[in-house]
């Protein structure tokens, strides 16, 4: 079972874990009663989001004997620490319902933490892009205005921009979003 | 590096909030980064592998660490209590009629016990409908422990007459509007909203349950106590400070427009200013009067992390079969409870701290003084709805006196660990 509201990695995992032999039994987006859905679908793995907030109620029916069945969180032996730390840095928690021992949940979680982690990956890649293009417009305004305000050429402002930089120890984007401020007070 | 503490979106993250707003953390020259969690078991799990130096805890959590019951835990300490009540037990609309109707006078009584509730219940299980469902936030919330108290108090078995779930602070309104709960036991303001949005009535707050109980802490790893005491002390410092601003009436409106912003609870500013300035809405249309300890974040000594309230909790957990082996109580909540470095960060700070670490609990029906290390402090009452008295000195006493306890619990053996 996969509790995640990213639907497109969700879909990914799914995905990922049926070739490597597991069956889904439900994939859910974390919006309703994890419980119930867990007493009817009775899987013996559910992978979750760490940002789904039902990661409590799961929590909770682990401790609950007159219920059945009972996830537990992976890893309550403490003793596979770097799997702990990879897991809670890609975002994902596996919780074991059916008494299965953690050396079969491990390649499950293992899938999980490596698909997650390119999604991350994916969208800091994204996020670089953003700023990187965002960089280029700033530092192409700040030219503009050190050239106005200077009378300079092209490559002059430049070099001026990215010496004020070095000697600043900041990035030219930085420099060149203060000229662009500072130039708009005036 | 800046430090990185956890919180949950609650009311009751305040004292965090105004530290990082307000320059507190500045002030005592330390770097925080907040960070905004949608789990106790994110903090918890972000905790034991470092990605967060300290965090908002529910009272339990680092004490269930600490004998075992939560194995994934590191071994935590809390040198700083956050807050004293903020909770509050709602029901829906529809449950409250039923109260109502089946005993007026018990629903209507402040503080209201269960009672009308258990003629709900009675009358269910005669008609064979499915128990109701209550929920709360964590297994080792002391949400579930007040709850658990309030029904057990009535004669409701909370582990057979009920059936109780958990459900994220944030989503509990809408499993109460889907018909998914027919109450819930929560930290403010989801209560308040429940109320607002004309889903919901209030039926009691903590503060009714057990005047001026403990509710969150700020904890840290052991390790963390132990490898960097001067960057401790230096947060709790700015954390007695922060919770002495908060509690400031004059402040409560700002804390509230502090609150509002999504980077800390997101929800709409009049809603959370309600129960922080103390006026809390009960029920549609209902009386506003006025509860000016709902949020306690300074003064009775509310930051004082005490190890008999320490013990409460551990005696809940003993009383609900969550700890199912009998232990040296005393001993368990001093590993977690660390009065001694919260007495080094008020000294230094000029606040007056309590000179013992126990107090008996449900013995003062109203104001009353201590005698702390900087004269006198002014203390609020300590009583519990029901009456009871929790004499730290005799934990199995107490528990031995509590009705429907875990079956499992060993008293004689649980005697001879606490004598």
């Amino acid at each position: 079972m996969i509790v995640d509201e990213n639907a497109a990695r969700a879909a990914r995992l799914a995905a990922t874990l049926v070739e490597c032999g597991c069956e889904i039994a439900a994939r859910l987006t974390g919006r309703g009663d994890l419980q119930d859905k867990v007493n009817e679908v009775q899987p013996d793995v559910i992978i979750i989001a760490m940002e789904c907030a039902d990661r409590d109620t799961l929590e909770d029916m682990s401790r609950i004997t007159r219920h059945q069945p009972r996830p537990t969180v992976m890893f309550v032996d403490r003793s596979d620490s770097e799997s702990i730390r990879a897991a809670v840095h890609a975002g994902v928690s596996a919780y074991v319902v059916a008494g299965l021992s953690p050396e079969r949940v491990r390649p499950i979680l293992e899938v999980a933490i490596a698909r997650f982690n390119e999604f991350q990956a994916l969208r800091r890649e994204l996020e670089t892009a953003r700023s990187s293009l965002e960089d280029r417009k700033v530092i192409e305004r700040a030219k503009g205005i050190v050239m106005k305000r200077r009378g300079l050429a092209e490559d002059e402002a430049f070099r001026l921009l990215r010496k004020m930089a070095m000697d600043r120890k900041m990035r030219l984007a930085d420099v060149a979003r203060e000229v662009v401020a500072t130039a708009e007070l005036l | 590096m800046p430090l990185r503490l956890g919180f949950i979106p609650l009311s009751d993250c305040a004292v965090l909030a105004v530290a990082a707003e307000k320059g507190f953390f500045l002030r005592h020259g330390v770097e925080v980064v907040l960070s905004r969690e949608v789990s106790w078991a994110n903090i918890r799990d972000k905790i034991a592998v470092g990605a967060l130096d300290g965090a908002q805890m529910l009272a339990g959590m680092p004490l269930a660490a600490a004998v075992g019951i939560d194995p994934v835990a590191p071994p935590l300490v809390t040198a700083f209590s956050l807050d004293l009540n903020g909770n509050a037990i709602t029901v829906s609309t529809a449950l409250w009629t039923r109260m109502l109707a089946a005993d007026r006078a018990a629903a209507l009584t402040r503080p209201t016990t269960a009672a009308a509730l258990r003629r709900v219940i009675d009358d269910d299980r005669q008609r064979r409908r499915p128990p109701l469902r209550f929920a709360m936030v964590y297994p080792f919330a002391t949400h579930n422990y007040e709850l658990r108290y309030w029904l057990a108090a009535a004669g409701i078995d909370p582990d057979t007459d009920v059936q109780l779930t958990v459900v994220p602070p944030p989503r509990m309104v809408e499993a109460l509007e889907q018909g998914a709960i027919d109450g819930f036991c929560v930290g403010e303001p989801w209560n308040s909203l429940a109320v607002h949005r004309g889903l919901g009535r209030i039926v009691v707050t903590k503060y009714e349950i057990w005047n001026n109980s403990p509710e969150k802490v700020f904890a840290v790893t052991r390790t963390f106590a132990e490898q960097q005491p001067a960057l401790h002390q230096a947060l709790l410092r700015a954390l007695i400070e922060a919770a002495a601003w908060t509690d400031t009436p004059d402040h409560r409106r700002d804390v509230a427009r502090i609150l509002a912003d999504d980077r800390y609870v997101g929800a709409p500013e009049p809603l959370l200013a309600g129960s922080l300035t103390g006026h809390l809405l009960r029920g549609p249309g209902g009386d506003g009067a006025a509860l000016p300890d709902f949020h306690v974040f300074h003064r009775y000594a509310a930051n004082f992390p005490w190890t008999s309230h320490a013990m409460w909790l551990l005696a809940q957990m003993l009383r609900w079969g969550q700890l199912a082996s009998p232990i040296d109580v005393g001993a368990a909540a001093r590993r977690v409870y660390r009065p001694d470095l919260y007495r080094d960060a008020a000294g230094a700070v000029g606040v007056a701290a309590p000179e013992v670490d126990l107090k008996s609990e449900g013995v003062h029906a109203g104001p009353w003084l201590l005698q702390g290390s900087r004269g006198s402090i002014a203390m609020g009452s300590d009583l519990f709805f029901d009456g009871r008295v929790f004499d730290p000195g005799d934990v199995t006493a107490y528990l031995a006196g509590s009705a429907l306890r875990a079956p499992q619990i060993d008293l004689d053996a649980l005697a001879a660990l606490n004598p």
